[in-house]
């Protein structure tokens, strides 16, 4: 029994000493969400984006936010006729909102990508893709993150 | 310290038109710039910013990168086959130098 309160104790030790590292990475600035949805708008140029077509393949919970899998696609024949020009995935609670921004062409065959990205907090992750025609739709999706990746 | 980047196409022979998939893996420690050193000053942004493919010259895929790539940066992607040649990966620095990695698609 005395070992097990100790080992309590030990756990919540650690837990206070991880709480105050975390507390020095919380004072750099985080993108709010006008950073974020200004960077929608340049992107867009003036469209509404729209729901759909777009794909987001992240983890619900992201254990360690240094590293999380991210796979981006797009419904689209890519063809001359209809293909995906740009890609743009944005994260709303990093220092910096943009993450990765992929640039397609028919040559791409599929409009699909796969990276590792960094979260430095649970947060939604926004992907936009741009059509040649100039339309733009979009996805949302949000991660939890247990361990952020906010430079630590 | 750049090592070789590490790439590996699902089909290196393909028939024309087919779609093959490229991943990629390059170690870099993409520095966010973000980061604070023991001393408490920031420890300056280094990370790879840009990436091209190309195959028998031409431009397939590319990707701009932020501080919010990961270390040591996977990356994958496709294109469709339409003629035999080399598949060439470039990885730009912010300072500058170039990480290139090579491998090729034969195509029936």
């Amino acid at each position: 029994m005395k070992l097990q309160v100790n080992r309590r104790q030990a756990l919540g030790v650690g837990a206070g000493a991880l709480a105050v590292a975390m507390g020095g990475f919380s004072t750099v600035a985080h993108a709010d969400k006008k950073m974020a949805d200004e960077a929608i708008a340049t992107f867009s140029g003036g469209k509404t984006p729209v729901t759909g077509k777009v794909k987001l393949d992240l983890p619900e919970i992201a254990e360690n936010g240094n590293t999380v899998p991210m796979t981006v696609s797009v419904d689209s024949p890519m063809t001359e006729q209809s293909h995906v020009t740009e890609l743009l995935v944005l994260a709303e609670g990093n220092p910096a909102p943009g993450v990765i921004r992929f640039h397609f062409s028919p040559a791409s065959g599929v409009a699909e990508a796969s990276t590792r990205i960094r979260l430095a907090k649970t947060q939604d992750i926004v992907a936009l893709a741009k059509m040649n025609d100039g339309s733009v739709f979009m996805a949302t999706k949000q991660v939890k993150v247990t361990i952020g990746g906010c430079g630590g | 310290m750049a090592t070789k980047p590490r790439i590996k196409l699902d089909k290196p022979q393909a028939k024309k038109g087919d779609i093959v998939e490229v991943k990629a893996l390059v170690q870099h420690i993409m520095e966010s710039g973000q980061r604070k050193g023991s001393d408490g000053k920031p420890i300056p942004r280094k990370i790879l910013n840009k990436f091209v493919c190309t195959v028998n010259g031409k431009e397939v895929f590319s990707a701009d990168f932020e501080p919010a790539i990961s270390a040591n940066p996977y990356i994958q992607f496709h294109f469709r086959a339409m003629e035999s040649g080399p598949v060439v990966l470039t990885w730009t620095d912010d300072d500058g130098s170039k990480i290139v990695g090579e491998d090729k698609i034969t195509v029936s």
